[in-house]
């Protein structure tokens, strides 16, 4: 692992500032154009920007999850550390950008619905989508061993993420009261608006491919810095976590 | 099938376990019945409202009995290192999953045989007409809690604060089973009783999905 000191890190570190800068901007921008830019919506007013943040976010974190769950096949099928530090820095980039989602729902259903919540089938859904991935980073917390925690993880992910279709489809019995999808067929969308949320979700997307390195370097040194005790406690002993994992 | 001899084997070894001690079946019989009781003071427990809440009632205390009973299928093993053993036997990971699933349900069918007349008296509710098609919802739902249920123990095993995951990991994961499982039920109760294809659909989904996701990836499990 690379010292702080390296001057390779230090470029590195240079680059990131500029990336950081530079999904500010975007954000803003995005910011900019979903409350100036993108038209008023007719019949709910100012209250459907929110639209242009609670959507991108959903889509993000589906995105995230879907790399977290792609991970983890891949961590269990060639059990290279690498996969399951991205499905663990994918599945914790995903959870905050569902809760924006969870939380952003809300304030706009009550004046629009006028009410907070209501048990359809995306709500529901995603609200138990939200409770598997906290269960799977609660359920890494509790595994202290890396290997183990890797795998275990891993097929609780799996799980999770065959689960995701089967709640949604059995809750969509359940009449559905949220906004049926306004993008592709059947839709009415305002050319605009559809801009300004294709530019809010590449914001957000920006946003997720900020954290998500961030994380995984993380998840590495982390993983170096367990490995290392791991090494330095059975010195002598017989270490299951050898060099070769590295 | 070359993996049906070594589930016969670990099933039989599975019951044999349960017979001598009777615990499991005995601790989940008790433990649903407070629940059923403890439910009946939470609305008034007529015909008519029975019928509206009785199917859930049942089945989310059969889901909270499961996320009990399920936890000592692994740490029972664990106590004596008996799961090395069964790994270091000439059999397939998959097999030994496999049997826990099987004898798991068993355990669960026989408190839900013992429990179903007495749920049926204590709510009100005509379930004899039904019973046929009742044991297809029930065989369906139970078999796909007890194929998740034993993978998260065996998940949750290995876990700190495992009484507590288990549940945890489980309950939502359950979801689609339990309404599913509740609908259909609620469909019988109606008069006249109809059994809903669509949730009979969806329950078998989910326990072929899992249980084929559990033959892909559950022997992972038992690495050591």
């Amino acid at each position: 692992m690379a010292t702080v000191a390296n001057p390779i890190e230090v470029k590195k570190q240079g680059r990131q500032a500029f990336a950081t800068l530079g999904v500010a901007l975007l954000l803003a921008v995005a910011g900019y154009c979903a409350l100036f830019v993108a038209p008023t919506e007719r019949t709910m007013g100012l209250i459907q920007r929110i639209f242009y943040f609670h959507v991108p976010f959903g889509w993000t974190a589906f995105v995230a999850f879907f790399i977290s769950f792609v991970a983890s096949i891949a961590y269990l099928r060639s059990r290279a550390p690498k996969w399951d530090w991205l499905a663990v820095s994918a599945a914790e980039v995903g959870v905050p950008f569902v809760t924006v989602m969870l939380v952003t729902g809300p304030i706009w259903a009550h004046p629009v619905w006028g009410i907070w919540w209501t048990w359809d089938a995306r709500l529901t859904s995603t609200f138990v989508l939200w409770v598997l991935y906290v269960c799977y980073l609660l359920l890494r917390s509790l595994i202290d061993e890396p290997e183990r925690r890797a795998v275990v993880s891993a097929v609780f992910g799996i799980f999770a993420a065959f689960d995701i279709p089967l709640v949604y489809f059995s809750i969509w019995f359940f009449r559905t009261q949220h906004p049926q999808p306004v993008i592709g067929a059947g839709g009415s969308l305002d050319p605009r608006m559809l801009d300004v949320l294709l530019l809010c979700w590449g914001a957000t997307l920006a946003l997720a491919a900020l954290l998500l390195p961030q994380r995984y370097r993380l998840e590495a040194l982390r993983y170096e810095v367990e490995r290392l005790r791991w090494e330095s406690d059975r010195r002598g002993g017989a270490a299951t976590f050898s060099e070769a994992k590295k | 099938m070359a993996l049906a001899r070594p589930i016969g084997i670990l099933l039989a070894k599975e019951l044999r376990t349960e017979f001598r001690t009777r615990e499991l079946v005995a601790t989940t019989l008790v433990f649903v019945l407070i629940v059923l009781v403890l439910f009946s003071f939470t609305f008034d427990p007529t015909a008519v409202e029975s019928r509206r809440f009785g199917p859930g009632l049942l089945w989310l205390a059969l889901l909270f009995a499961g996320s009990l009973m399920l936890h000592p299928s692994f740490t029972r093993e664990q106590s004596n290192e008996t799961l090395m053993a069964l790994r270091m036997a000439p059999i397939e990971p998959v097999a030994i999953v496999t049997a826990k699933i099987l004898a798991n349900f068993c355990f669960l069918a026989v408190a839900e045989v013992i429990l179903l007349p007495v749920f049926a008296v204590l709510y009100n509710l005509k379930l004899w007409p039904v019973v046929g098609r009742l044991s297809a919802v029930l065989i369906l739902g139970t078999l796909g809690l007890c194929i998740v249920g034993t993978v998260f123990a065996a998940i949750s095993s290995q876990a700190r604060m495992r009484e507590l995951l288990l549940p945890l990991l489980l309950l939502p994961l359950l979801a689609p089973a339990l309404i599913a499982s509740a609908e259909a039920t609620a469909g019988l109760l109606e008069d006249p009783p109809a059994l809903s294809t669509v949730w009979i659909g969806v329950l078998a989904t989910f326990d072929t999905i899992f249980l084929t996701v559990t033959w892909l990836f559950g022997e992972y499990l038992l690495e050591e």
